[in-house]
């Protein structure tokens, strides 16, 4: 059984059909990548998989059960994580608060216990915060563990948003362009990191990702969109090599040219 | 600049910083329970009304500048809270120790099914639905009547504990460490929830919904909870008020309250629970500044005296946009910036402390 299966998952805005059908599985412990032009769909795959959007048509599967009776709070508690390509963090708190809003699927306090701050919350919070000081030597966020958000370069928060996201210690991590406005050495370090959310933490990873050297350097499956329709999926040379999806990528500029 | 070296998670997560915090804390503390003996009866009056001003200023703090939430119509929980506390110590015989409590959880309890309907409000929609709140509360009262003593309002009782009575004129002192203790209670509490799981959904509420919602934070949940702390706490500040009054009814927490009440927290400094306590301190003694300065400028000008109606209000609503315009981090927010100036000098750099959003912002999709 795959962890994350897509079965003809339909989603239309007015006239636009953001999503077209499509379906798709994602194996465990693989590294599965969307690729595809501006506006394919890629984005509303990931905020459907978030249950932000509902699918006018189609099923999503995780685990083998489908998720469209969830509500977006509870896919957390699922073991599924995620980036926004936009870097949506909480701007007026630490590097620190913001990988422990992380842990929240793994409160196990009540509220009068937090007020009264009983032994409990304590070795709770214990517990946390040596979770997320390992993500944070993971990512090598030591120097800003205290900053506030809203001085942080892009780069950096980047970094935040990717480490949140394993503090919740998923099963599934999806991540919206990770790459993007990195330079090359930062591009790099996610490929090394990438690979080692799937090898040391057993992360299952779908990416989406428009830098085809990291595709090609981490995943085992890419899946290549167009105007929200799958074009092809296979192996990152199987894709790349694909008539429809060169066709795709090519057709627009020679149109411009 | 101070460097602390964290060797622990404890460091973390207790409530001072390194021990120089601690130290004047407990300085803070040991002054204020030592200001009986320094202030005469009537200037610890003053003192006692900051701290139930400074109560309402964390009740609305945790909404505003915790959970993110708007209000303009906190004066719907203080009038709750002290119409609740009298009338269960005169109708229900309840001494106070069990009165203040209840009335606060009646308030909390209320606030949690009124903001069911308005929870998904967001900004200024949120401000003129609570606002209407305030509005349909002072008309509640004077409605129940039988209750509430309609305009003519209700006698508060003295506030009684054991056997002793906290009279606010026979027995100055001891009402004012009544209230300070039950400050110092509500602070602990709302610092705890902050380095807690719960103070951290309000937080993530506050500056991105999609995220806290992605991270697994029950949006409406968190905002209901918000809403209902917010009021229980504002509630104790109001059953405080009416017993301190003596008589209260449909205007002594009318909206002008309310907008006190937010002025304060932002002039004092969003976000902190420092800024409820320094935004009580400007609100309780500006009218003596005020005065001051009015008899001042009366001397100068050789004149009996200047009366000028609402002029109070008019200076706060000054104060207000001077704030929002030259400082919106508030009092507490420029201090941060002069400490932090002078720990780093000559290192200080213009744009450290630049803000990219505001807390009342409203929800982004995407
Ligand atoms: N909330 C929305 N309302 C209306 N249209 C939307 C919405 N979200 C996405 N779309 C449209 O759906 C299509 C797919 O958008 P999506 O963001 O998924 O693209 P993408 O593949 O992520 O592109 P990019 O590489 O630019 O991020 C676009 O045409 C977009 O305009
Ligand atoms: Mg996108």
């Amino acid at each position: 059984m795959s962890l994350l299966e897509l079965d003809n998952v339909t989603l239309a805005f007015g006239g636009v059909k953001a999503v077209d059908r499509v379906s798709f599985a994602v194996e465990e412990g693989e590294v599965f990548a969307l690729v595809g032009p501006n506006g394919a769909g890629k984005s509303t795959i990931f905020n459907l998989i978030s249950r932000f959007y509902s699918p006018q048509e189609g099923d999503i599967r995780f685990d083998g059960h489908s998720i469209l009776d969830l509500a977006p709070e509870d896919i957390a508690d699922l073991g599924i994580a995620r980036t926004f390509q936009n870097v949506e963090l909480f701007e007026q708190a630490t590097v620190l608060q913001n990988l422990l809003v992380g842990r929240h699927r793994h409160r196990r306090t009540r509220l009068w216990q937090d007020i009264l701050f009983t032994p409990f919350v304590r070795r709770e919070e214990v517990r946390h915060r040596i979770a997320v000081e390992k993500v944070i030597e993971f990512l090598e966020l030591e120097p800003y563990r205290e900053k506030y958000i809203q001085g942080l370069p892009y780069g950096v928060r980047k970094m935040v948003e990717m480490g949140r996201a394993l503090a919740m210690e998923p099963r599934l991590i999806l991540l919206d362009e990770p790459a993007s406005g990195l330079s090359v050495e930062e591009t790099q370090d996610i490929a090394f990191w990438i690979e080692d959310m799937r090898k040391l933490m057993g992360i299952t990873v779908v990416m989406v990702e428009h830098d085809m050297n990291l595709v090609r350097d981490v995943s085992d499956r890419v899946l290549a969109l167009a105007d929200g329709r799958v074009l092809a999926v296979g192996t990152p040379r199987e894709v790349q090599t694909d008539p429809r999806v060169i066709e795709a990528y090519l057709g627009p500029e020679e149109d411009v040219a | 600049m101070r460097i602390v070296f964290k060797t622990s998670h404890d460091a973390d997560i207790r409530l001072w910083k390194h021990g120089a915090q601690l130290f004047w804390y407990l300085l803070l503390l040991a002054a204020a329970v030592a200001l009986p003996l320094l202030l005469d009866d009537f200037m610890l009056g003053e003192a006692t009304n900051v701290l139930v001003w400074a109560i309402a200023g964390m009740g609305l703090m945790l909404l505003v500048g915790h959970a993110g939430q708007a209000s303009l119509g906190h004066a719907a929980w203080l009038a709750l809270g002290a119409y609740a506390d009298t009338l269960l110590q005169t109708r229900a015989g309840l001494p106070f120790l069990m009165s203040l409590p209840l009335a606060a959880v009646i308030s909390g309890l209320v606030a949690a099914l009124v903001t069911l309907p308005i929870m998904r409000l967001h900004g200024i929609y949120l401000a003129i639905a609570t606002l209407a709140l305030s509005v349909l509360t002072e008309d509640i009262i004077i409605l129940a009547e039988p209750w509430t003593g309609g305009v003519s309002g209700l006698f508060a009782p003295d506030i009684e504990i054991f056997g002793i009575n906290f009279n606010r004129y026979t027995n100055p002192d001891g009402l004012y460490w009544l209230v300070l203790a039950i400050t110092v209670l509500i602070t602990l509490g709302y610092a705890n929830l902050l380095r807690a799981p719960t103070g951290r959904a309000f937080v993530a509420v506050r500056d991105s919904e999609i995220s806290a919602r992605a991270m697994g934070v029950h949006v409406a949940r968190t905002k209901t909870l918000a809403f209902a702390l917010s009021a229980a706490v504002t509630a104790v500040a109001g059953a405080l008020m009416g017993h301190m009054a003596g008589v209260f009814n449909n205007e002594t927490f009318n909206i002008v309250i309310s907008i006190y009440l937010l002025m304060m927290i932002v002039i004092g400094g969003l976000g902190s629970i420092h800024g409820a306590f320094l935004g009580a301190l400007v609100i309780g003694f500006l009218p003596q500044a005020i005065a001051l300065l009015r008899s001042a400028l009366a001397g100068a000008l050789g004149i009996g005296s200047i009366t000028i109606p609402g002029l109070e209000t008019a200076i706060f609503g000054a104060i207000l946009v001077a704030f929002l315009l030259f400082e919106p981090r508030g009092i507490y927010g420029r201090w941060i910036v002069i400490r932090t100036w002078f720990e780093l000098f000559p290192f200080y750099r213009r744009d450290m402390f630049r803000r990219q959003r505001s807390y009342l912002k409203t929800e982004r999709m995407r």
